[in-house]
């Protein structure tokens, strides 16, 4: 029988190729968001018995932060700047995809290396948490408009909570909070970064931030 | 030190008013706040100094390698009390220097200044090497923003960037040290380094990183480069502190390796004794030949730090020869100097500020007459200038002779020979060649700038500076009297920091030796003061009832003389400036006058600066166009820099896992 934490996990490395294979930005926010409600769900979900106080608070704010303030925020900077799809990934989608699944034969072999203390949660904790990060890095990398690099954060953000669940880190949750902190804030402060670039340049390719290089090639 | 600890806080949060609140009234409370801190912080430096009773505390801290060591010895306490004492000065003068400097002296400054100050006091104090790091670390940087304070000017932005990569040359000198220190003795504590000096034969390697790392604070020749380009460029006061009592922590730094490593090689002592002979004489004469009053000062302070390595130098050649009369009188003197050059320098420092403050310019050759107009910063600077230029009866004359002492005493040990002697024969050249071309710039400096006639409509202009600028000049004033006619006193309070470094080897009760010919210069320098006293009341009696006449300065029968036919600053000094021309190397340009009715002539100079213009400029053009290469992985590709980021990190993971 399938555990609960195995079938999120499952859905989790989903949603990632999902990511990877749409330029559509407002699917793609969609796709982040449910990502990031899901995985708060995870420590709750796979704790078996009936969850503390303190968990329930946690993944709630967790998944109030990313189910709701992320994507809130997003559509708001989206609407500013009229943005509607990644025009010309670095990388297309379909190659995206198989670098998608690249990352994640890397993430099973790296985990399967791997010293873990102990157990962990679920077999397919550590490699889904890996790959989730990795394709974070992948949105970051490949694709042009700022809007899309802000999901590869999140969804790295997204990773790094998979990996603390998978690690059983003990006081992990508090951490992980910290870590929401400064996730929310690295959003607010590039929805606005992201705003003036729109207004500067009237496109949100990252890739004109090179015209204010101060050096001359 | 729980007083300590209320005076370093004090101190560190004195300049949050200034840059939380508007107006004067943070500032006024930002240097009385650093006013109480550095008084109450002299308390307990004052009993550690006199009592050298030693005191520490310590506690674990999360930072790696690191714990809240702090310690107070004799030692430390005669770095703090110059410390706390030119703080304190200076936090009043510049509160009075800063208004109408744009933000009425409120703003960053003030804050980085109580920044400075607390940091300076946890350098002396800390006992553990990453807390030493810390502290020296805030040290510079809170300087470095002082030193850009106004940072509109192109001339400031350059000092400051040059300060900045000078003193993290230093650091990084510092980093190999205590990572050597820490992997010998597997502990980043101070107290865990003791007799480190047996670790032969790098304990030869050990001084010498520490003498690069920490002779760049200091200002050592080779390495002082920054020196006569910030202090110009800071504000007055901060030259003060900086130049004062900043730069004395490289000193105290050495000191207390040197201190904890114990047992000192001899080469140790005559490295020393080189570098503080090429420092003196070359920051002495380069000194000389400047135009600018604080670029002169700057190379002033490189000169007196000279003169700390030549009593340290021969202070450790005492030490390894076991000879406790010249090491106790050379490190005594050595000592006394750190203040004493806090003191003066901290003066003229804040001399200088109150004439560029009222002529608008510290350029030697514009000024002129400032006697007539200022007449009280005049008579401090006065002072100043002679304490610098060791003449009795001031305090710079007494730490000058302690080591004069010693040098002698090295040269009459039983059984000296030529050899043997060098370290004190060298000191004695060093010594008088530097006071006698100190006394001649001095002459220069004060000449050209008090005496005379005004050479600029700015100069004839200027009014003496506010009561808060002028009482800190008139304390320091007083201090350099206090120490000289004190001076049979001195041994005494030296004596507890002398054992406190040589942690017992020599016995420094071997200063007290010097108490009778002290008392006996005192006495005569007393005797030189009734004398002129007298000639003075002589002067006023004759005068009483005459008519006194006063005319210009300069006439020589001209029938229209202007101020431009006096004395400058560097025909003043050309007689020596060419004599020493080899090691100077003055480039001037002229444009001579030829014809009956000549319509122009013109004529600058320029002293090269050896080890900035042909050491350091070339190296770090060099460098620099080596390191352009790799511009080309600076694109501007933001994608591609994640890119490196990513490869990296998870090559390194791959790299960690697959190694298994």
């Amino acid at each position: 029988m399938i555990s609960w934490a195995g079938l999120i996990l499952v859905v989790l490395l989903l949603q990632n190729l999902m990511l990877l294979g749409t330029g559509r930005v407002r699917a793609c926010i969609r796709i982040a968001a449910m990502q990031g409600a899901i995985l708060s769900l995870l420590p709750i979900l796979s704790s078996g018995g009936v969850p503390t106080l303190r968990e329930t608070g946690i993944a709630a704010a967790s998944a109030a932060l990313k189910g709701i303030a992320f994507p809130w925020l997003l559509y708001r900077s989206l609407r500013g700047t009229g943005v509607r799809r990644e025009g010309a990934p670095l990388l297309s989608y379909s190659a995206s995809i198989v670098a998608g699944m690249a990352v994640l034969g890397i993430a099973l072999w790296i985990a399967s290396r791997a010293p873990l203390p102990g157990a962990t949660a679920s077999p397919l904790a550590l490699p889904a948490a890996l790959a989730t990060m990795f394709t974070g890095m992948l949105l970051i990398v490949t694709r042009r408009t700022a809007l899309m690099q802000l999901l590869g954060y999140i969804v790295l953000e997204n990773g790094i909570f998979a990996f603390g669940f998978a690690m059983e880190i003990q006081a992990g949750l508090l951490v992980e909070l910290g870590i929401l902190i400064d996730a929310f804030l690295a959003v607010l402060v590039m929805g606005v970064a992201i705003f003036h670039i729109h207004r500067a340049y009237d496109a949100i390719d990252v890739g004109q931030l090179s015209a204010l290089t101060d050096w001359d090639r | 030190m729980a007083l300590l600890f209320v005076s370093i806080a004090l101190l560190a949060l004195s300049g949050v008013p200034s840059i939380v609140g508007r107006g004067r009234a943070p500032a006024l409370i930002a240097a009385a706040l650093a006013v109480a801190g550095a008084s109450v912080g002299s308390i307990p430096a004052a009993r550690a100094l006199v009592s050298g009773e030693s005191s520490s505390f310590s506690h674990a801290w999360q930072i790696p390698f690191a714990s809240f060591s702090v310690g107070l010895d004799a030692l430390s306490a005669l770095f703090l009390i110059p410390i706390f004492l030119l703080t304190a000065l200076s936090a009043v003068y510049g509160y009075s220097y800063l208004r109408g400097h744009g933000r009425d002296g409120a703003g960053a400054s003030p804050f980085f200044f109580g920044i400075l100050a607390a940091s300076m006091a946890m350098v002396v104090i800390a006992r553990n090497g990453m807390l030493f790091l810390i502290s020296w670390e805030v040290m510079a940087l809170s300087s470095f923003f002082l030193v850009t304070h106004d940072d509109a000017s192109e001339r400031v932005r350059r000092a400051g960037i040059t300060y900045l990569v000078a003193t993290h040359i230093g650091t990084a000198f510092l980093l190999a040290l205590f990572a050597l220190m820490a992997m010998r003795t597997g502990s980043m504590e101070f107290e865990q380094w003791r007799g480190a000096a047996s670790l032969a034969p790098s304990a030869g390697a050990l001084f010498l990183l520490a003498l690069v790392g920490f002779g760049t604070k200091a200002g050592f020749m080779p390495m002082h480069v920054w020196l006569p380009e910030a202090h110009p460029a800071a504000p007055s006061h901060v030259s003060a502190v900086m130049s004062g009592v900043m730069i004395k922590t490289g000193i105290y730094g050495l000191m207390r390796m040197l201190s904890l490593w114990g047992a000192p090689a001899e080469w140790w002592g005559w490295t020393l004794i080189a570098v503080g002979a090429v420092s003196g004489v070359m920051g002495v004469l380069s000194a000389l030949a400047q135009h600018e009053l604080k670029a002169l000062l700057a190379y002033h302070s490189v000169e007196n730090i000279g003169i700390i390595a030549l009593g340290l130098g021969l202070g450790l050649v005492g030490v390894s020869r076991g000879m406790p009369a010249v090491a106790a009188l050379a490190l005594g003197g050595a000592l006394l100097h750190v203040i004493n050059h806090a003191v003066f320098k901290g003066l003229l420092f804040l001399g200088a500020g109150a004439v560029i403050r009222a002529a608008g310019t510290g350029e030697i050759d514009r000024l002129g007459g400032l006697i007539k107009r200022m007449p009280r910063t005049a008579a401090s600077f006065l002072v100043g200038s002679a304490a610098i230029s060791g003449l009795p009866p001031l305090n710079g004359f007494v730490s000058e002779f302690l080591i004069y002492l010693a040098a002698f005493a090295l040269l009459g040990a039983p059984g000296a020979t030529v050899f043997s002697a060098m370290p004190g024969l060298a000191v004695i050249a060093s010594l008088a060649l530097i006071g006698g071309l100190a006394a001649a710039c001095f002459a220069k400096a004060f000449g050209t700038i008090f005496l005379g006639e005004p050479r600029s409509d700015a100069a004839s202009s200027s009014t003496e500076p506010p009561l808060a600028m002028r009482a800190p000049m008139t304390i320091l004033a007083a201090g350099c009297i206090a120490i000289g006619l004190g001076a049979p006193l001195v041994p005494r309070m030296l004596a507890p920091a002398v054992n406190s470094f040589t942690a017992g080897a020599i016995d420094a009760s071997a200063l007290a030796g010097a108490v009778p010919i002290l008392t006996m210069l005192v006495a005569a320098s007393a005797a030189l003061i009734a004398v002129a006293a007298a000639a003075l009341i002589v002067r006023r009696r004759l005068l009483s009832g005459r008519e006194v006449k006063r005319t210009v300065t300069w006439d020589c029968g001209y029938a229209a003389p202007t101020t431009r036919m006096q004395y400058t600053a560097s025909s003043f000094a050309q007689p020596l400036t060419s004599a020493f021309g080899a090691l100077l190397r003055v480039r001037s340009h002229a444009e001579g006058v030829d014809g009956l009715f000549p319509e122009k002539g013109s004529f600058s100079s320029h002293a090269r600066d050896f080890s900035r213009e042909d050491v350091f400029e070339p190296l770090f053009a060099t460098v620099a166009s080596w390191l352009a290469r790799f511009r080309v992985i600076q694109h501007g590709n933001v994608h591609l820099y994640i890119l490196y980021i990513a490869v990296a990190l998870i090559s390194l993971l791959a790299w960690s896992f697959g190694g298994r």
